[in-house]
């Protein structure tokens, strides 16, 4: 009976492992006869996207730069949010104020990125068109402002662990010093969780740069070079827009940019078993 | 010996999901342009209450849709635009269901009324890029199109002769989406299948002709494309599908197909 429990749970464990396999086999197969087909460098540095034209161009550094941009930008507005939301709701708040923030967060998450992508189409893109007076708010601005939105959830929720997993005698003993609870926080607390909160800003990166649906209702589509108020296209969306109608050297483009996008997701993950292992050790 | 069991039950069970996955043969199965899901599902429908026969609709796309029926996964594949000469070479054969008029949206406070042809190029080409310049407000003209390989794109570009030369600001993945865009932003100008067009968004006469059926059927509305059945070439079709396409292109099926707002080719 042990040994028969054992093997399914094996086989459901193989299960999972056999999805993975599956996915990167078919993603390689797949995509590597476009590349090849197109070029190593006019795939990747090519600047120009026009797949269904009579002469067909599949440059794709647009979008990588868009990603790459997009998702820096959401970086920059979201980790200085979450991580001083992480502080506060970890170190200061009261009990009361925590229980329906954490709510509130918890919630964040969980709702689906189609709700953040027309709740962005139908008020973040006319409001930025009439903030800033531009003719068009679908733009790299409008999708950096919902991606920012979208990882504060994982930013706060990991950064909060690593802070309250911070032993309670090294903020004691800050105190004990006298130091002011700020100081604590800051000077004891942050650095001894700085892995975990490193590890909450690489999940944040995960999450905004496989993003697809939410950005594709927001950032215009149009394959552009990256600009602030440009409408512009990601790795994801530039697979999910053009997939429905797609066929021939086109529809395994896309496969080639999706292992791409696999790729950059496989370098964030590796970055991020880094520091949860650090964190593990330190 | 337990082992080997539950092994056995494990794969006892991945066999029955595989038998719900096969298609009964009073099914007919239809796979392919988004743009013809109204038009689709209300044949659909009449023709399920007429017969009992049902009638499966998987709104894929018109090259998902092709590629589909030449693979064999489905019956009747759609497709929003004529049979590229290396698809029919491939062994596939075109039958015009219907005729779809595009129309050409702006803001509804937008006080242009009326564009011909040439000028909707020059707009979509950039070679026009403000209102003024066609008689509306000094704003520049946001162009709102869809992705690569659209039906309703490639009907567009080359109605309009536009092909590779449009400027998008907007490169949108369906037709709702689009014209709630254009709905919102009182510069855009897009184009959507006319019998989607809301009241949300104003419908612009192209030449002095109003988009309706019919001036799509007299063929005085210019910017208009076809619906296509695609089967195999040669290759009977299952008795229930053959059914059901001769159904579709009937005279009885006119009236259905009108009701969707498209016009009948037969």
């Amino acid at each position: 009976m042990e040994r028969a429990i054992h093997g399914v749970f094996l086989l459901l464990g193989l299960i999972t492992v056999g999805c993975v396999l599956l996915i990167t086999v078919y993603l390689v197969i797949s995509g590597i006869p476009a590349i090849r087909k197109i070029g190593v460098g006019r795939f990747l540095f090519g600047t120009v996207w026009a797949s269904t034209a009579a002469e067909p161009q599949y440059g794709i550094l647009p979008f990588i730069l868009t990603s790459v941009y997009g998702t820096a930008g959401a970086i920059v507005i979201g980790v200085p949010i979450g991580f001083f939301t992480a502080v506060y709701l970890a170190k200061a708040a009261s009990p009361r104020v925590r229980q329906v923030m954490e709510g509130a967060v918890s919630l964040l998450s969980g709702i689906p990125s189609v709700v953040y992508g027309l709740v962005g189409m139908l008020v973040l893109v006319p409001g930025i068109r009439r903030l800033f007076g531009v003719p068009d708010g679908a733009s790299l601005l409008a999708a950096i402002i919902v991606l920012a939105v979208m990882i504060l959830p994982s930013i706060i929720k990991v950064s909060m662990t690593a802070l309250e997993a911070v032993p309670r005698e090294y903020e004691d003993a800050s105190l004990a010093l006298g130091a002011t609870p700020v100081e604590t926080w800051f000077r004891v607390s942050v650095p001894a969780a700085r892995s975990g909160i490193a590890a909450a800003v690489v999940l944040g990166v995960g999450r905004a740069i496989g993003e697809a649906m939410a950005v594709m209702m927001v950032a215009g589509n149009a394959p552009n070079m990256p600009g602030l108020f440009q409408s512009v296209r990601f790795l994801t969306t530039a697979v999910a827009s053009e997939m429905s109608y797609s066929s021939g050297l086109q529809q395994q483009a896309l496969f080639s940019i999706a292992l791409v996008l696999f790729l950059f997701i496989m370098l964030i993950n590796a970055t991020l078993n880094f520091f949860l292992k650090r964190n593990k050790e330190g | 010996m337990k082992k080997l069991i539950s092994a056995l039950l494990v794969g006892a069970l991945m066999a029955a999901l595989l038998v719900g996955c096969s298609k009964t043969p009073s099914t007919v199965t239809t796979d392919g342009s988004t743009s013809m899901e109204k038009v689709i599902g209300a044949l659909a429908e009449s023709y399920e209450t007429k017969t009992g026969t049902s009638v499966t609709y998987n709104p894929t796309g018109s090259g998902t849709g092709i590629k589909a029926v030449s693979e064999g996964r489905c019956d009747i594949g759609l497709s929003s635009r004529a049979l590229k000469s290396e698809e029919e070479a491939s062994g596939l054969t075109g039958t015009v269901l219907a005729y779809d008029g595009i129309a050409i949206i702006v803001h509804p406070d937008n006080p242009v009324e009326d564009l011909d042809l040439e000028t909707i190029a020059k707009i979509y080409t950039g070679e026009i890029t403000n209102w003024k310049d066609v008689g509306g407000n000094d704003a520049e003209i946001v162009l709102i199109g869809r992705e690569a390989g659209s039906g309703t794109r490639d009907g567009f570009e080359s109605i309009t002769g536009t092909k590779d030369a449009c400027k998008y600001r907007q490169e949108l993945t369906s037709t709702g989406d689009v014209i709630t865009t254009v709905a919102q932003n009182p510069d855009a100008i897009g184009y959507a299948s006319l019998a989607s067009v809301k009241d949300s968004v104003k419908a612009l006469k192209v030449g002095g002709v109003t988009p309706s059926e019919q001036t799509v059927k007299d063929g005085s509305y210019v910017v208009q494309r076809p619906f296509v059945l695609v089967t195999q070439t040669g290759k009977a079709l299952s008795d229930a599908a053959q059914k059901f396409f001769d159904y579709a292109l009937s005279a009885e099926a006119r009236d259905t197909i009108s009701a969707a707002g498209v016009v009948a080719a037969n």
